[in-house]
C-alpha cells in the first residue's frame, strides 16, 4: 500500500513535466516558481526543525558508552567510543557523521540449529556510506552550474570523480556508485521481510525520489545529452535572482528539476531530517564525564521525598530497640 | 515447561504493524500495580485492574492526559523529541534486541517499539501527520494503543543495546522510559516496579526491610562470615563521622547468591580497615524510579546524598548493581546535587584520588578494589576459586551507561585462575541483557524473561561447551536474582556469582583460620597440582 502510493506519486511527478513539455507550457512554473518555492521551504523548514529540537533542553547527560570509561590512570580508556572530554566527543561525532561509526558495528544474528551466531554484516554500512558520500560529491559538482567562474576545487572534484576517463562525456564514478547504492537500499527494503514489515510511505518515497533524480541526471548526461550551456544559464539566473528560461533544455530536464524540488520541499517534513538531527543526539554528542563535572538540568524541580526525620519518627522504636543511633540533634 | 520456546520462529511477519491488537498471554506480561502502592506514592488513578481484562478503568480524560504528557515531555527532553523525528528505519537495530531475538515478535524490534509511540506523535504533533494521517505514518491514539504500549514498553528492559548500533544514537531506553511515564499518568503501572518503589520510599529499600531487620540481616551475614573465616567483622550502621558511606542494592543482604557478594564486601572492608558505615535509611542503592519516571527516580535517589550529608561522610562507595549505577553515574548529581558537601574520593589505603568521580563523590566498588589490587594491597589466593571456571557478564547499565568494563575483569582475573570471555559480539558494550532488567524480573513474566535471556544464555552455552565454564560472574543485583533461573533453563550447570564473592573467596585475611569452604559454605575443591606428580617407580 505504502509502496504503491509512493510509486504512484512518483509517477505523477515524472508525468506532469513530461506532459507539460510535450504541450509546451508551464515552463515558468516548473523551472522557476516551483524551485524557488521548494528551496524556500527547504531552508525555512530546516531551520524551523533544528531550532525546534534545540529549544528542548538536554536535562541529563546520557551518552551511550561504547568502550572503557576513563577511571583509573592505568586503565586505557576508549577516548572516541567513550569520550570523557569535549574534544573526544567532537571526535566521536566526526567518526559518526563522516564514517558512520555506529553502523560499522552492525552484525547479523543468524539462527543455526538452536543457537544464534553473530556474523559481521557491513553491507548496510557500505551502502549507506557509498550513497551519502557520492551524493555529497554530486551536490558539490553541481556547483559548477551555479557559479561563474567555477571554483578550482569544484573542477578538481569533477576531475577526480571522472578519473578513469571512461566514455565521453567521462563517466563520473559518483554517478555509478549512487545508483548502485540506491538500488541496494531500495532492494533491501523489499527483500528483507523484517524491514518490509515496518517500511512506510516515507521510506519508499524518499528512495524513489532519489533514484528518479539520479536516473534523470544520468540520462541527461550520457543519454539525451542536455545542453549544459542552457542549463547553466538557467541555474545562474536562478542563483542571481534574475531567472531566464533558455531554449533547448529538453524534456528530461524539467523532470529532474521537479524531483529535486519535491525532495527539497519534502525534506523538512520527513525522516530526511536525520541529516540535521544526527548532530544533536544526546547519546552521542556528550562527553561521559557525569561524575567529574555536574550536569545541570534547567528544569530541575523539587520533589516530594521521605526525609530522614520522617523516617526516624516512624521507625523510632525499632531503631532504639536495635541500638541504631538516632539523630543526635533530635536526642539532645 | 514445554519446549516450544526452543523453537524460535524465524518466519517474518505478515501482519500490519499499525494494528495495535495485543493478546495478553500468561507468562508474557507483568501484573498491574496494587492500588495501595500506587496510592502510597501519590500516583494517579489507583485501582484494582488486570491487563488481561477488557476494561482497564482508565480515567475519562485519559487521551488528553497522554497527549498533554507527550507535549510536556517533547519540550523537556531533546532526546525524546529528536528520537521521535530522526529514525530512518534502516533496520540496524532490528536483531540487536534480546526480546526480539528470543520472541521473534516484530514489535520487539527497537525501531518498531519506538514506532508505536512515534506514530501517535506524528498524528498529533507533526504537520504531515495531522494532514496525511496514516500515509505519513500516523496512528490514532486509542485504548488499544495504550494496551499495546503497556505490553511492549514492559517488554523492553532499557538495556540500550540497540542504541550502540543506531547511526543516530536513538536510545530505546529513553523512549521506553517516557512511554512508561505516560502510562503512569493514567495509572497503568506494574506491580513489580511500583511495590518496590513504594517500599523504598517509605522504609528505605525495595524489599521493605525495616531498620531492625536490616541490622539483623547484616549481623547474620557477619556470623556466617565468621564461620568461614574465623574473623568477626564490625557492622557499623548510621554511624556519624565515618569516612565513607557504603550503599548497596538491598538484594545483597536479602537474596542469594547476592548474599555471598555481601560477605565479600565485608571481608574486604575489614581487611583494609575501612572507616565506613552502612545506612538503614539509605539502605537501597537500586532505584526502581528509573523504571517508572524521572520524578520517581529523583524522589528515591534523594536519600543517598541526604544521608551522606547527615552522617558527615567524605565520600560514598557503591556496591554491585546495574541500574543503580546508571542512576548514580548519569542522573544522581544532576537531580539531587551539587554534592559540594562531599570531597573528591581518595582511597584511604592507596592514596589514589578517584578523579573521575571528583564531582559526584561516588565510587564503584570494582573501581575501588581494582585500585587496591593494582597497588598490591590485598593478598589473594586465587586457588580457592579453582572449582570455578568463570566467565563475565557485563551488566547493561555499567557497560553502556558508564563504561565500567575493565575494572571488574581486572578483579576477576586476579581472584580466579580460570577465566574465559564469551564471544565478542555478546560482551562489553555489546553485552546482552539478562532478559529481566528494568523491573521485568517477576515470575508471572517468566516466559518472556526466558525468551529475552536466550541470547545471553546462548553465549554462556558456547563457553560452557568450549571451555567448561561453570560460573557466570556479574555485577548486577537483577542479574544475580534472575540469571540462576535463566541458566537452569538454557544452560544447566552454570551458577551465578558477584565479582566480590570471588574476591572474598580469594582474599587472604589477616588472622583468618584455614579456610575449608568458600563463602557459600561449599568445600573448597583441592587445587589441581600445577605439575603432575612424579611417577614413583614400582618395587
Amino acid at each position: 500500500m505504502d509502496l504503491l502510493s509512493s510509486f504512484l506519486i512518483m509517477a505523477a511527478l515524472v508525468a506532469v513535466p513530461l506532459l507539460a513539455g510535450v504541450a509546451g507550457g508551464g515552463q515558468g512554473v516548473l523551472l522557476v516558481g516551483i524551485p524557488y518555492a521548494a528551496f524556500a521551504i527547504f531552508i525555512v523548514g530546516l531551520c524551523w526543525r533544528v531550532v525546534g529540537w534545540a529549544r528542548s533542553p538536554v536535562p541529563f547527560r546520557i551518552p551511550t558508552t561504547c568502550g572503557q570509561q576513563k577511571s583509573l590512570p592505568w586503565i586505557k580508556s576508549a577516548t572516541l567510543d567513550n569520550p570523557s572530554t569535549g574534544t573526544g566527543a567532537v571526535g566521536r561525532m566526526a567518526l559518526e557523521v563522516l564514517l558512520f561509526r555506529s553502523l560499522f558495528r552492525n552484525n547479523r544474528a543468524e539462527m543455526y540449529g538452536q543457537r544464534y551466531v553473530f556474523g559481521d554484516s557491513k553491507w548496510l554500512w557500505l551502502g549507506a556510506l557509498a550513497f551519502h558520500w557520492s551524493l555529497l560529491v554530486i551536490v558539490l559538482r553541481h556547483l559548477r552550474l551555479f557559479v561563474q567562474p567555477v571554483p578550482a576545487c569544484v573542477l578538481a572534484l569533477g576531475k577526480v570523480d571522472s578519473f578513469f576517463q571512461i566514455g565521453a562525456p567521462a563517466l563520473y564514478l559518483s554517478n555509478v556508485i549512487v545508483l548502485c547504492a540506491l538500488m541496494y537500499l531500495m532492494l533491501r527494503r523489499l527483500w528483507d521481510l523484517r524491514l518490509r514489515y515496518i517500511c512506510q510511505f516515507s521510506d519508499y518515497f524518499a528512495l524513489f525520489l532519489l533514484l528518479g533524480i539520479a536516473l534523470s541526471g544520468v540520462l541527461m548526461r550520457y543519454g539525451t545529452r542536455v545542453d549544459v550551456v542552457a542549463v547553466k544559464q538557467l541555474a545562474i539566473g536562478l542563483a542571481t535572482f534574475q531567472p531566464v528560461i533558455p531554449a533547448g533544455l529538453g524534456l528530461v530536464f524539467p523532470v529532474h528539476v521537479l524531483l529535486v524540488s519535491t525532495l527539497a520541499a519534502y525534506f523538512p517534513f520527513s525522516k530526511l531530517m536525520h541529516m540535521g538531527g544526527v548532530f544533536l543526539s544526546p547519546t552521542r554528542n556528550l562527553a561521559n564525564n557525569s561524575r567529574m563535572k555536574r550536569h545541570v538540568n534547567p528544569w530541575n524541580y523539587p520533589v516530594k521525598t521521605h526525609t530522614y526525620a520522617e523516617w526516624e519518627e516512624e521507625f523510632r522504636d525499632k531503631l532504639t530497640m536495635a541500638g541504631i543511633p538516632l539523630d543526635e540533634a533530635k536526642n539532645d | 515447561m514445554t519446549d516450544d520456546r526452543h523453537q524460535i520462529e524465524q518466519k517474518p511477519p505478515r501482519s500490519d504493524w499499525r494494528d495495535p491488537a495485543v493478546e495478553f498471554r500468561k507468562g508474557t506480561y507483568c501484573h498491574s500495580a496494587g492500588a495501595k502502592y500506587v496510592e502510597a506514592l501519590g500516583l494517579p488513578n489507583p485501582r484494582d485492574w488486570n491487563p488481561a481484562d477488557a476494561d482497564w478503568k482508565l480515567p475519562p480524560d485519559w487521551k488528553q492526559i497522554i497527549l498533554d504528557g507527550m507535549a510536556e515531555r517533547l519540550e523537556k527532553y531533546r532526546s525524546f523529541k529528536l528520537f521521535m523525528d530522526v529514525c530512518v528505519r534502516c533496520g540496524a537495530c532490528a536483531d540487536k534486541c534480546h526480546y526480539y531475538l528470543g520472541s521473534s515478535d516484530p514489535k520487539n524490534m527497537p525501531m518498531v517499539r519506538a514506532e508505536l509511540i512515534r506514530s501517535v506523535y506524528r498524528r498529533y504533533f507533526t504537520p504531515a501527520g495531522r494532514v496525511f494521517g496514516s500515509l505519513a505514518g500516523g496512528r490514532e491514539l486509542t485504548e488499544e494503543v495504550i494496551k499495546e504500549w503497556f505490553y511492549y514498553f514492559y517488554q523492553c528492559s532499557e538495556c540500550r543495546r540497540c542504541s550502540v548500533f543506531c547511526p543516530f544514537g536513538i536510545d530505546t531506553a529513553e523512549i521506553t522510559m517516557i512511554g512508561r511515564e505516560l502510562l503512569n499518568l493514567i495509572g497503568c503501572n506494574i506491580n513489580w516496579v511500583t511495590k518496590p518503589a513504594a517500599d523504598c520510599f517509605r522504609v528505605g529499600n525495595h524489599l521493605g526491610i525495616q531498620p531492625h531487620a536490616f541490622k539483623d540481616s547484616l549481623e547474620f551475614a557477619a556470623d556466617e562470615l565468621e564461620e568461614v573465616t574465623g574473623i568477626k567483622v564490625d557492622i557499623p550502621i548510621n554511624r556519624k563521622g565515618a569516612e565513607v558511606l557504603f550503599v548497596m542494592p538491598s538484594a545483597d543482604y536479602f537474596a542469594t547468591p547476592h548474599y555471598y557478594t555481601l560477605l565479600g564486601y565485608m571481608s574486604l572492608f575489614h581487611e583494609i580497615g575501612l572507616d565506613f558505615t552502612y545506612s538503614a535509611y539509605a539502605s537501597e542503592g537500586g532505584n526502581f524510579g528509573l523504571f517508572s519516571s524521572h520524578e520517581m527516580m529523583k524522589r528515591l535517589n534523594a536519600k543517598i546524598y541526604d544521608e551522606a550529608r547527615r552522617l558527615g561522610v567524605k565520600w560514598i562507595l557503591g556496591g554491585e548493581c546495574g541500574h543503580m549505577w546508571r542512576v548514580l553515574h548519569q542522573y544522581m548529581e544532576t537531580m539531587n546535587g551539587p554534592a559540594d558537601f562531599l570531597e573528591a574520593p581518595v582511597s584511604p589505603v592507596t592514596g589514589t584520588r578517584f578523579d573521575h568521580a571528583r564531582s559526584t563523590s561516588m565510587v564503584h566498588i570494582c573501581e575501588f578494589t581494582a585500585d587496591l589490587l593494582y597497588h598490591d594491597k590485598l593478598k589473594l589466593d586465587p586457588k580457592r576459586n579453582d572449582k570455578w571456571v568463570v566467565t563475565y557478564h557485563d551488566s547493561c547499565n555499567p557497560a553502556r551507561g558508564m563504561g565500567l568494563l575493565e575494572e571488574p575483569r581486572y578483579v576477576l582475573k586476579r581472584a580466579c585462575n580460570q577465566f574465559h570471555e564469551m564471544p565478542e559480539n555478546t560482551i562489553r558494550e555489546q553485552t546482552f541483557c539478562c532478559g529481566s532488567g528494568s523491573g521485568l524480573g517477576t515470575d508471572e513474566n517468566l516466559e518472556m524473561r526466558l525468551r529475552g535471556g536466550f541470547p545471553r544464555a546462548n553465549a554462556v552455552r558456547h563457553v560452557r561447551e568450549k571451555q567448561g565454564v561453570n560460573l557466570l560472574a556479574c555485577i548486577c543485583a537483577i542479574d544475580k536474582a534472575t540469571m540462576p533461573t535463566l541458566m537452569d533453563y538454557w544452560v544447566p550447570g552454570v551458577e551465578v556469582a558477584g565479582v566480590h564473592e570471588l574476591l572474598g573467596n580469594a582474599l587472604v585475611m589477616t588472622g583468618e583460620k584455614e579456610r575449608t569452604t568458600n563463602l557459600r559454605g561449599e568445600p573448597l575443591q583441592p587445587a589441581v597440582p600445577e605439575t603432575p606428580p612424579e611417577e614413583v617407580p614400582h618395587g
